[in-house]
């Protein structure tokens, strides 16, 4: 079969189109999915599953989320700091609602405990939280989709 | 087209790095004011409160469950108490609406027991509806304070 013969640095123009249409496809993709939303989801936490654990629609006004880990550690803002300690956070968050015009019975505690926690500090959280007047609580769990 | 392409490329690197997959998460409301039990108007207890015990083994898994003090075998069997209870109407002026739920729990028992317990208790899902049963949750003070 005879071959054409190259003659040296051919031009070499590649049709790019179909790799560009394919990148913007991929970040219109990336774009849509992205979620910069702050959910403070904290990988030492597992959350306990249920069926109907729907996520909540819209956004809840003043959450407080505090996560309790499977050693009794609670994680507030990042920190990792005691039950017991937890009073004095609270009093601050609480100062911070009264600053801002806001009553702390409007604040919602989100309570994202690990399943494997104990009730009975769960119920501690709650309690410290009930003192400091806040009384609206969100127990979060995973939603399982199955049976 | 080299810088174009250069720049497509850096928007998409930053988007993948920047994702973030997180998994799908719901709330169980629950509203207790400290006091509720002294604070509660009477016209809105008319119908008693059901309380469901969940007692723990020693290290934290479930050793029983008991309904206004009958024993239960599993959380499938107290759903369908509840719904014998309350009926299958769940409107809301409905016998579901008023019925509240009082968790009594033993301090080491572990959490995912009183989450199975509360979605026993809060609904079920019928073709992949959710129909609601009691709302109104609330628990008893915890026993051991460390």
């Amino acid at each position: 079969m005879a071959r054409k013969k190259s003659r040296g640095p051919a031009n070499t123009d590649i049709d790019m189109t179909p790799m560009i249409d394919m990148t913007f496809q991929l970040i219109a993709f990336f774009m849509f999915v992205i979620n910069f939303t702050e959910a403070e989801q904290d990988e030492r936490i597992q959350l306990p599953s249920s069926q109907l654990a729907k996520p909540t629609e819209g956004t809840i006004e003043t959450p407080i989320t505090l996560q309790l880990t499977n050693s009794g550690l609670v994680v507030y803002a990042g920190e990792l700091v005691k039950v017991s300690d937890l009073r004095g956070y609270l009093e601050r968050e609480k100062t911070a609602m009264i600053d801002a015009d806001k009553e702390p019975t409007s604040a919602t505690v989100i309570v994202r405990a690990d399943g494997r926690a104990k009730t009975g500090e769960v119920q501690d959280i709650i309690k410290l939280c009930q003192e400091k007047g806040f009384e609206r609580f969100a127990l979060r769990a995973k939603y399982d989709e199955g049976h | 087209m080299t810088p174009m392409i250069d720049i497509v490329f850096q928007l998409m690197a930053f988007f993948i790095m920047s994702l973030k997959i997180v998994q799908a998460e719901g709330d169980f409301d629950v509203r207790m004011p400290l006091g509720a039990a002294a604070a509660a108007a009477p016209d809105d207890q008319l119908v008693p409160p059901v309380r469901v015990r969940l007692s723990s083994n020693p290290d934290g898994s479930l050793a029983g469950i008991k309904m206004n003090d009958s024993p239960v075998s599993d959380f499938e069997e107290l759903r369908k108490k509840v719904i014998n209870l309350v009926g299958n109407d769940s409107g809301p002026n409905s016998i579901a609406d008023k019925t509240e739920v009082e968790l009594d729990c033993d301090y080491d028992l572990r959490y995912e027991n009183v989450v199975r317990a509360i979605t026993s208790v809060s609904g079920k899902v019928q073709g992949g509806e959710i129909v609601e049963l009691i709302k109104k949750i609330k628990f008893t003070p915890p026993k051991k304070i460390n």
